[in-house]
């Protein structure tokens, strides 16, 4: 077997500095009732060429997104991502290692952690973030029982603004606790009054900037709102790329920033992993969740980096932590925190332009199909769309898909029970999207409504 | 310089001194080169154009390729060398892994294509599933959750909607071993449950007798990681699981150490209720720096209904990803741990290897795994002091008697380790013996790189035993950076670059 490098003569020989029979007697603690007496009758090893040949037939049997027509987006975002970044993060240094506990050997990835970190305050306008979640979803999760404890409240208000998943799963993590989510319904037309609930008893009001059916807000009034009431306002990101152009939630008076990162330099993976994005203001550092690097100096005096504010964490404080996490998203992290470096403050903001322009595009060519409007009268690069009474989105996007274009996502897919919904299609357009593809999307539209 | 050696430029051969990003800003400088974009519309921006610059360096692509190699030079990674971190399974990550989860057809998918677009990906799902099924012998598995903690907690929280779903909702109590890792008491918290903590015996196991005593009608649960954290196998695990079911309540088994008898023990055997399963451990997925990992959590017949959205169930259609409890009306999921279907990427490399290894494969793993550990064992327990007799599973563990009346701590034994090349073992933890030495050598590692372990860890021993206290406080001497002061770093945080503060 290629990954075990004993031969059995090695094997005999460590038997005997042992002092053991054979490697069963090594077993001697697992109850015999338990223990298995051979390989279990399953598929046997394979070498490379078998299993490649197993995962290509199952890959062929995918419509990847590259191949296709595709405006596809609801929290993950197809962007194109440079060359330099997979050569480099296949580094197996980077790679191979783990959580940077022994800083003298991992100062590689306590750089980058410290150089993420900067750049996640900076472009979500924040002072200080973290060294990643798993993903924004969770980050949400994590976000509301931050805001929980430092407000020593126990009401979360979710606005409908917020992606489905950020919703159920900050819901799912607030279930068997003490604190408790008020859910807002979808809100497809930016109707609904956050100002108005918040009360005394509010930890936090989480929104999304832009909002999963596109609208962009300022969320300066609610921001003041929940100052006045001595709740949190937290803003969930779902494409970062919108940062580039848009101002930041730091500037709007945001609390917690969150987000997913997928965005920059992680590429759709069916969805994971991503990485969470998560950022504070400097006075609730201490309460903040997962990893943090930071800088101090070595016996020599020279600069260097360690994970630290350690206190925190499970492996010192057990169940009084401020998370369970532990394994984060390093690797992911690397991967966006290149992306972001490569495309520096001049391609960053031209990259957020272009991926506007292209929604905006977008707009213009719907406008040739009758009966379908977008809702949203601002967006960054991704709309939702209703496109009639008697139409049903989901029905729309298989008809397109059966000819190979890959036209968003069905808000009836969140949303199943809400009939109104089910005319709704979200639509994004990245940098990707070429004008043809959008003249194949339109004229496929209009085939099909 | 600890060795004596300076230079002009603070570089030191191939240990070159890199500054950071912000420093190397050159406004205009690209590493991409997009499109023009034209004027930007602002009618679709709601007068919220960003008003101010970011702040974000600009750099070209050469200086950013460099940056990182540079960064990188200055890791230890498995493809380093000797990673023996107990507790972590740093094990050798296959390449074949990394090319399957970059095809073309499994990387390029979004979660929200029509199913019959990605039938391939779910059944890379499923097959995952499948694997991870028959070898716990478990009859359901939730394959969401992104790491090992969050497994933990999706064990939990399962048991917690069982318990509430039978009019058992004030079973809140879940006893917890001192040996545990700080995750377990910290996800029972989050399912709003008191940890009550059950002492170990002298032979490094659960007290199985305090344990018995603690067990009552509102203990939820036990977690019980298995093998223990001491590197052993609870003995009497059959019995803790019988007496925790008469209870009425449920085992969690942390699965961290699953690396030791996958192939050799099936859970489901044991009477295990739950336990999570670490793709980055047992599965050799590469741990990134920290992540990204998966814990796919399997689950009893009891506790499957209630696992967590989405799931993979086959249909007349194929393969169909239910996202809604709605469509399997029998279910009663407690929620949804994250967004979107889990880690994929992490499930295709964790697939990949599995297939690699095969069922025969993966059994001289677990084999090789505690063979590596017990030989460790075996030709150090006379210089440093082992905590327990008897085998050991895939981790062996030491403790510091050894280093008794020498000035040397565990921290400084582990330190002059990087100077020899080797990546240190894990120090003070499990937290049950006094200066915890916690190596586990994983099956990748060949004799000889073992018997060159073995050699340095003697020398050390015999060396600080000598009298060389000095000498290893000073240690690491011949990293980028030697000891850094982390009361510093926690005391005065500096935690992002600044302008002009950082120097």
């Amino acid at each position: 077997m290629r990954y075990l490098p004993h031969t059995e003569s090695d094997r005999r020989a460590m038997l005997a500095a042992i002092g053991a029979k054979d490697v069963e007697s090594l077993f001697v603690d697992v109850p015999a009732a338990a223990r298995l007496p051979g390989p279990l009758d399953l598929p046997k090893a394979q070498g490379e060429m078998e299993v490649e040949r197993a995962f290509q037939r199952m890959a062929m049997k995918n419509l990847s997104a590259g191949c296709a027509p595709f405006f596809i987006g609801a929290g993950i975002y197809r962007h194109h991502i440079p060359a330099a970044i997979d050569q480099l993060l296949t580094r197996g240094e980077f790679l191979t290692s783990y959580t940077p506990y022994q800083p003298e050997v991992s100062q590689g990835t306590l750089q980058y952690l410290f150089e993420f970190q900067t750049q996640v305050a900076l472009v979500t306008g924040m002072d200080v973030a973290n060294a990643s979640m798993y993903d924004g979803a969770t980050a949400c999760a994590e976000a509301a029982a931050m805001a929980c404890r430092v407000t020593k409240r126990k009401k979360v208000i979710l606005s409908g603004s917020l992606h489905p998943h950020y919703r159920s799963t900050t819901e799912t993590a607030l279930k068997y606790t003490d604190m408790a989510a008020e859910t807002l319904a979808p809100d497809p037309l930016a109707m609904e009054d956050l100002m108005g609930r918040v009360d005394s008893a509010t930890a936090c009001v989480m929104v999304q900037n832009p909002g999963f059916f596109g609208h962009v807000r300022d969320l300066a009034p609610l921001a003041a709102a929940c100052r006045e009431s001595g709740a949190l306002l937290v803003v969930a990101v779902a494409e970062p790329v919108s940062l580039g152009l848009i101002a930041p939630p730091g500037a709007m008076g945001a609390d917690i920033v969150v987000g997913e990162g997928q965005s920059l330099g992680v590429g759709l993976s069916f969805g994971g992993p991503g990485l969470g994005l998560f950022a504070t203001r400097d006075k609730y550092v201490r309460q903040m969740p997962g990893r943090l690097a930071g800088q101090t100096v070595d016996v020599d005096g020279k600069r260097g980096f360690v994970l630290t504010l350690s206190t925190r964490e499970q492996h010192i404080r057990r169940e009084k932590a401020t998370s369970n996490i532990c394994t984060n998203s390093g690797l992911c992290a690397l991967a966006f925190t290149m992306h972001l470096t490569m495309l520096g403050e001049t391609g960053f903001t031209r990259l957020a332009e272009l991926n506007h322009a292209a929604a905006v595009r977008l707009e213009g060519k719907l406008a040739r199909l009758k009966g379908v409007k977008v809702l949203p009268d601002s967006y960054f690069n991704e709309f939702a769309v209703h496109l009639g009474e008697d139409k049903d989105a989901a029905a729309v996007v298989d008809a397109l898909a059966a000819k190979g274009i890959l036209a968003g996502v069905p808000a009836s897919r969140f949303y199943p029970d809400w009939p109104e919904l089910h005319p709704v299609l979200i639509l994004a357009a990245t940098e990707t999207n070429t004008d043809a593809d959008m003249d194949a999307l339109v004229a496929a539209l209009q085939g099909v409504l | 310089m600890a060795d004596g050696v300076t230079t002009f430029s603070g570089n030191r051969g191939l240990a070159i001194e890199e500054p950071l990003i912000f420093e190397m800003n050159a406004p205009g400088r690209v590493a991409i080169d997009l499109p023009e974009p034209g004027p930007v519309d602002a009618d679709r921006l709601a007068g919220l154009r960003r008003a101010t610059p970011i702040g974000l360096p600009d750099l070209s692509e050469p200086q950013v390729v460099r940056h990182y190699t540079r960064l990188s030079q200055k890791n230890y990674g498995i493809d380093t060398g000797f990673y023996p971190l107990g507790s972590c399974t740093m094990k050798h990550n296959p390449r074949l892994s990394e090319k399957m989860a970059r095809l073309t057809g499994l990387a390029d998918l979004h979660p929200f294509q029509p199913q019959a677009t990605v039938q391939g990906a779910l059944e890379v799902i499923d097959q995952l599933a499948w694997w991870l099924k028959q070898l716990t012998g478990m009859p359901a598995v939730a394959m969401s959750p992104a790491a090992g903690a969050h497994g933990e907690w999706c064990g939990l929280m399962a048991i917690r909607a069982y318990h509430e779903d039978h009019g058992e909702g004030h079973r809140r109590r879940v006893l917890v071993p001192e040996s545990a890792h700080g995750t377990n008491p910290a996800s029972a918290a989050m399912c709003g449950f008191t940890v009550d903590p059950v002492p170990a015996d002298d032979q490094g196991r659960v007290d199985v007798a305090a344990l018995k005593a603690k067990l009552g009608p509102d203990v939820a649960c036990i977690m019980v990681t298995n093998p223990n954290t001491c590197g052993l196998f609870e003995r009497d695990i059959i019995d803790i699981a019988a007496a925790t079911h008469a209870a009425g309540a449920f085992f969690y088994c942390d699965g961290a150490n699953f690396n030791a008898i996958v192939g050799r023990v099936k859970i489901a055997d044991l009477g295990i209720d739950t336990m999570h399963i670490n793709l980055h451990k047992t599965f050799s997925t590469p741990h990134g720096g920290g992540g990204p990992g998966a814990g796919p959590t399997v689950l009893s017949e009891k506790l499957a209904p209630y696992a967590p959205l989405p799931f993979v169930v086959h249909g007349a259609g194929g393969l169909h990803l239910v996202e809604h409890a709605a469509e399997v009306p029998e279910s009663k999921p407690f929620g949804r741990v994250k967004g979107y279907h889990g880690q994929f990427g992490v499930f295709v490399r964790a697939l990949a290897y599995i297939q690699s290894m095969g069922a025969d494969g993966l059994r001289q793993a677990s084999t090789d795994a505690v063979l590596n550990a017990n030989y460790l064992l075996a030709e150090l327990k006379d210089v440093l002091s082992p905590s327990f007799d008897g085998p050991c599973m895939h981790e062996c563990l030491f403790d510091d008697r050894f280093l008794k009346d020498t000035g040397v701590t565990t921290l400084d034994f582990a330190k002059m380790l990087i100077d020899e090349g080797f990546h240190p073992m894990t120090m003070y933890f499990p937290l049950v013996v006094h200066g915890a030495l916690l190596m586990e050598p994983t099956e990748t590692e060949s004799k000889e790189t073992l018997d060159g372990f073995i050699a340095v860890i003697r020398a050390l021993a015999d060396k600080a035993k000598a009298g060389a206290a000095e000498e290893f406080k000073a240690a690491p001497r011949l990293t980028p950076r030697r000891r850094l002061d982390e009361t510093l770093a926690a005391r005065t945080p500096v935690l992002r670059w600044k302008p002009g503060a950082n120097s």
